[in-house]
């Protein structure tokens, strides 16, 4: 059927050399089959994200197809390797989001120093940013001394990178600028010392932090925090993964305890919305009440 | 999922543009009627930091609803929806998802991600437009959207406040129609809309 619009062209029909159907068939193979072999369970991420992630990966492999790319991942954990990093990898800043850490000093602080002791979840750490940040920002406020950060994400290697605390040198400029919009009272280059092409961030940074493996996914809770940040982690899960790991976050949270997610993040389209109330109109901040 | 039966409506236009895009989207925006049926996804390229404003300005110019995307959110015909700074927006069917991954070509959002993911997810009930911009983004995606079955639209880049934009799209996809700004909105509406997605979970 041919359709004529109003320049009388007629529209193009449905290709036949791209067959989204076989696409979707082979990315199912290819994730059960990391599943199943490795152990990874990434059979419930966002289709289109992982989508993309698996297409860059059998690009760089030297491939044509995600087929061709299951192969090679099933008998070289090599390549398996880097597919993780692609898979797993969460590109973050040091204070994305300035407006978002300064909500968290005024408003959030002081709540945390109503309690004697405080534990903070980083779910999903990734290469760490996030972590130093709110050291810096517990720190300045007093705060840190009395705190224990935990810093999990489903892989080591970045935990690794997390733990060494060395950020690429080329990012101070503008993660200065994110701190001093942050409400950061000192000079940011106070906490790094420059070497070679890395900012080696002040180990005592990391006095109360806990890195460690943990799966969002598979595991389970293991311990009740006050508050927990995972800040554009959720958005590579689909929605019956973002609930289940809702559920674990809910389960995670002491009452009053504060979610904290990724300024374009919502709890409007998860299940969990009526057990926490809004803490700011303009930042992702919500307190468990029910 | 199921497959897509080839039908001739269109449910999602996609909009890129940088330079020059915010006066483009007040044209286009404000130039579709109250009963405009399809999704609209617009990215502009802005600042990482920047806020609400372009939505609030675009919201002037039109009765249709306009939102910043928000991750799962549902993709809903007769809305107007604006990319969020300092993440990418992806279409899935019936709904949208972020991603933080690095930027492309310096963009993020990068235009060629999102007619991407439209292409792959509503192939050939897209419409992909590229207006004025200083930088070849979007040229790949239309393609990708061209290919697909899509249909491929291009500012006239004589009329464009900076062509560079249009004249990569242009080159990318020979066949794309080309054509004044206020020809692209009444070309548009022009359009047969197709039947509302069902959500794929």
């Amino acid at each position: 059927m041919v359709v004529q619009v109003s320049d009388g062209q007629s529209l193009p029909g449905p290709p036949l050399a791209y067959n989204s159907d076989l696409e979707r068939l082979e990315i199912e193979l290819l994730l059960e089959g990391v599943y199943r072999h490795y152990g990874f369970d990434f059979r419930s991420y966002a289709y289109a994200s992982i989508r993309r992630r698996l297409w860059k990966r059998v690009e760089g492999e030297g491939l044509a197809t995600i087929s061709e790319l299951q192969a090679r991942i099933l008998h070289d954990p090599d390549a398996m390797e880097r597919l993780l990093l692609d898979l797993s990898v969460n590109v973050t800043a040091m204070f994305r989001d300035p407006s978002f850490y300064k909500e968290f000093r005024d408003r959030i602080v002081p709540l945390l120093r109503t309690y004697p002791f405080i534990r903070i979840w980083h779910a999903g750490c990734s290469t760490g940013e996030e972590v130093y940040s709110m050291a810096i920002l517990l720190e300045e406020e007093g705060l840190y001394d009395r705190a224990r950060l935990y810093a999990t994400d489903i892989n080591d290697v970045v935990l690794q990178r997390a733990r060494q605390g060395i950020f690429p040198l080329d990012r101070m400029q503008e993660y200065t600028e994110n701190y001093l919009r942050a409400g950061g009272k000192k000079s940011f280059s106070e906490y790094y010392t420059a070497k070679y092409d890395g900012a080696l961030f002040d180990a005592s940074l990391t006095r109360n932090v806990v890195f460690s493996q943990h799966n969002l996914v598979t595991d389970r809770s293991f311990s009740e925090f006050h508050v927990i940040f995972c800040r554009n982690v959720l958005i590579y899960f689909d929605k019956t993964l973002q609930n289940r790991v809702h559920s674990l976050f809910y389960d995670s949270l002491v009452m009053l305890g504060i979610l904290a997610l990724g300024s374009k993040e919502s709890l409007k389209f998860s299940q969990y919305e009526p057990n926490y109330e809004k803490l700011s109109a303009t930042e992702k901040l919500y307190r468990k009440v029910r | 999922m199921m497959a897509i039966a080839p039908g001739v409506g269109y449910d999602l236009v996609v909009v890129g543009t940088s330079w020059g895009g915010l006066a483009a989207l007040r044209t286009l925006v404000g130039g579709l009627p109250d009963s405009f049926q399809m999704a609209v996804t617009l990215v502009q390229h802005r600042h990482k930091d920047s806020d609400h404003l372009l939505r609030t300005l675009l919201q002037e110019r039109s009765s249709l609803q306009v939102c910043e995307v928000e991750d799962k959110m549902p993709l809903e015909h007769g809305r107007i929806y604006v990319a969020p700074p300092n993440y990418h927006t992806l279409i899935e069917p019936g709904h949208f998802s972020l991603s933080t991954d690095a930027p492309v070509r310096f963009s993020r959002p990068s235009i060629d991600v999102t007619f991407s993911s439209a292409a792959d997810s509503y192939a050939h009930r897209t419409v992909g437009i590229v207006l004025t911009g200083a930088n070849a983004d979007g040229a790949d995606g239309l393609r990708r959207i061209s290919d697909r079955g899509g249909l491929a639209l291009v500012q006239d880049p004589k009329t464009a406040e900076s062509p560079t934009m249009p004249e990569a799209a242009q080159k990318a996809v020979p066949r794309a129609r080309v054509m004044s700004l206020s020809a692209i909105t009444r070309f548009v509406t022009s359009l047969p809309a197709g039947q509302p997605e069902r959500e794929h979970a």
